[in-house]
């Protein structure tokens, strides 16, 4: 048992599907996945907008969005995110994604803001680790 | 991470701060006090609802918070879901339910995990009432699920605790035992809509029958939240229920015997993270609980009450 006073600060992490396609298999087993990384995961369920997935995670105070899309609207859902945190003031709000996105776009996507992407077959344990990376605080 | 000035945030309404400020709640951050002090502390009416899982609470939240919205107030919900005991991470997905009202700065919604709660959920939730209540919501609601002491939890913070039940999920001798018709201020019969729900009904009606007589009497609703069908009997049981709370000095009865816990609570807390830094600085004392922790308990103790450490407990 940790003699800690107080409990470290858990990272939180909205979780989204955005876009009109309906099934959330995948993006369900990332949070999974999350969760037994010891992050708290708000997952917000399907069809989000950008501006409900930014709403969410300031409400949520969350520290990072994780955006779920196979509809191929990235490279529009994706920078509307962005601009919706600038728009917020948000911009220390971390995005990552995942989904069916071709190179090229992946390059163009990290040039306007995202930290990181994952196309499918990417190992859940990279994303884990990718997060601890990022957020060296969290408990494990 | 810099200090942010949360009072200005707060009266500047951007709800940020206040999201900010709850996680600082969470934390168990001092700060928070003193954005209290700043800001004073208006205290909205809560409602709880509780019960086992997929009764159908977040469902009925969303349905409520319609009703509010339509009569123009504003909304904040708090919906706390258990932590993993493994990992100490979580899926909090009660925001799923509550769509209707992305978008609409009327309605906050913030999920908690009960991590590192640990009976002091009541604390966290009490704290975070106060918060919302200072930025200007007029209506708080409480989610929890319903499993082992967090209903109990619920009960001591909210003015009005609804208990959801549904056709096939717990029966009601379980509920029974977990003492949960003793919290219950309004029971709830969710998903009407599914054979066995007049049953589970009945069974309750005969199970309050039997219940010593008191002066409120918990009404029995019939609910099919996704229609929406039953909102309009529910939201006049919790009318009616707040009603007689301010008619009968219940109300007040209850606010006084929770302000008195919340401050037994308090010393609770802070005596505990006191010793913990004790046990952890004194090698000596640390020896002694490695004999006999009552020994130990009883030396932090009085040192706690010599003064030394209370300025620290609370630092
Ligand atoms: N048939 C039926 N299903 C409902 C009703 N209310 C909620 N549900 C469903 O029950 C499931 C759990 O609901 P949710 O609100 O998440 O329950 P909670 O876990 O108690 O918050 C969801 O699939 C809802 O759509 C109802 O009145 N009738
Ligand atoms: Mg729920």
């Amino acid at each position: 048992m940790a003699t800690r006073a107080a409990p470290p600060r858990p990272v939180r992490i909205v979780l989204a599907k955005v876009g009109l396609d309906g099934h959330d298999r995948g993006v369900k087993v990332v949070a999974r996945a999350l969760r037994d990384a010891g992050y708290e995961v708000i997952y917000t369920g399907l069809r989000q907008t950008p501006a409900m997935v930014v709403d969410a995670a300031l409400q949520e105070d969350a520290q990072a969005i994780g955006l779920s899309l196979h509809s191929g609207a990235h490279m529009t859902l994706i920078p509307a995110v962005l601009e919706e945190l600038r728009r917020r003031q948000a911009t220390d709000i971390l995005v990552f994604a995942g989904g069916i996105i071709p190179d090229e776009d992946i390059a163009e996507l990290k040039r306007m803001g995202v930290a990181e992407i994952f196309t499918p077959g990417a190992p859940l344990q990279g994303i884990v680790e990718w997060l601890r990376e990022r957020f060296p605080e969290v408990e494990s | 991470m810099p200090e942010r000035d949360l009072a200005a945030e707060f009266r500047a309404g951007n709800v940020r701060g206040l999201a900010r400020a709850i996680t600082l709640v969470e934390r168990r951050d001092p700060a928070v006090r003193r954005l209290l002090a700043e800001l004073g502390q208006p205290r909205p009416p809560v409602v709880g609802f509780t019960g086992a899982p997929g009764t159908g609470k977040s469902t009925l939240v969303d349905a409520l918070i319609r009703h509010w919205r339509a009569l123009g107030r504003k909304v904040a919900v708090i919906a706390v879901d258990p932590n993993s005991p493994y990992s100490g991470g979580a899926i909090l997905g009660d925001r799923i339910r509550m769509q209707g009202h992305a978008l609409d700065p009327g309605v906050y919604i913030r999920s908690m995990g009960a991590r590192g709660h640990l009976g002091g959920l009541s604390l966290a939730t009490r704290e975070a009432v106060r918060l919302l209540g200072a930025f200007g919501f007029d209506e708080v609601v409480l989610e929890t699920v319903g499993v082992g002491q967090s209903e109990l939890e619920v009960a001591a913070v909210a003015d009005t605790t609804v208990v959801v039940m549904a056709p096939g999920l717990g029966d009601g001798v379980q509920m029974i035992k977990a003492g949960i018709l003793e919290i219950a201020d309004v029971l709830v019969v969710n998903k009407a809509d599914l054979a066995g729900a007049q049953r589970a009904a009945q069974e309750l009606r005969t199970m309050l029958n039997l219940a010593p007589r008191t002066e409120w009497k918990p009404p029995i609703v019939m609910t099919v939240a996704l229609s929406g069908e039953g909102m309009d009997e529910l939201e006049q049981a919790l009318a009616r229920h707040r009603h007689y709370l301010e008619g009968s000095g219940e109300g007040r009865r209850r606010m006084q015997a929770r302000l008195r816990e919340e401050a037994a609570d308090l010393v609770g807390q802070w005596a505990r993270e006191a010793a913990l830094r004790l046990l952890e600085a004194d090698g000596e004392l640390g020896r002694l609980a490695d004999e006999s922790p009552y020994v130990a308990a009883e030396q932090i103790l009085s040192r706690l009450g010599t003064g030394g450490e209370r300025a620290e407990a609370r630092a």
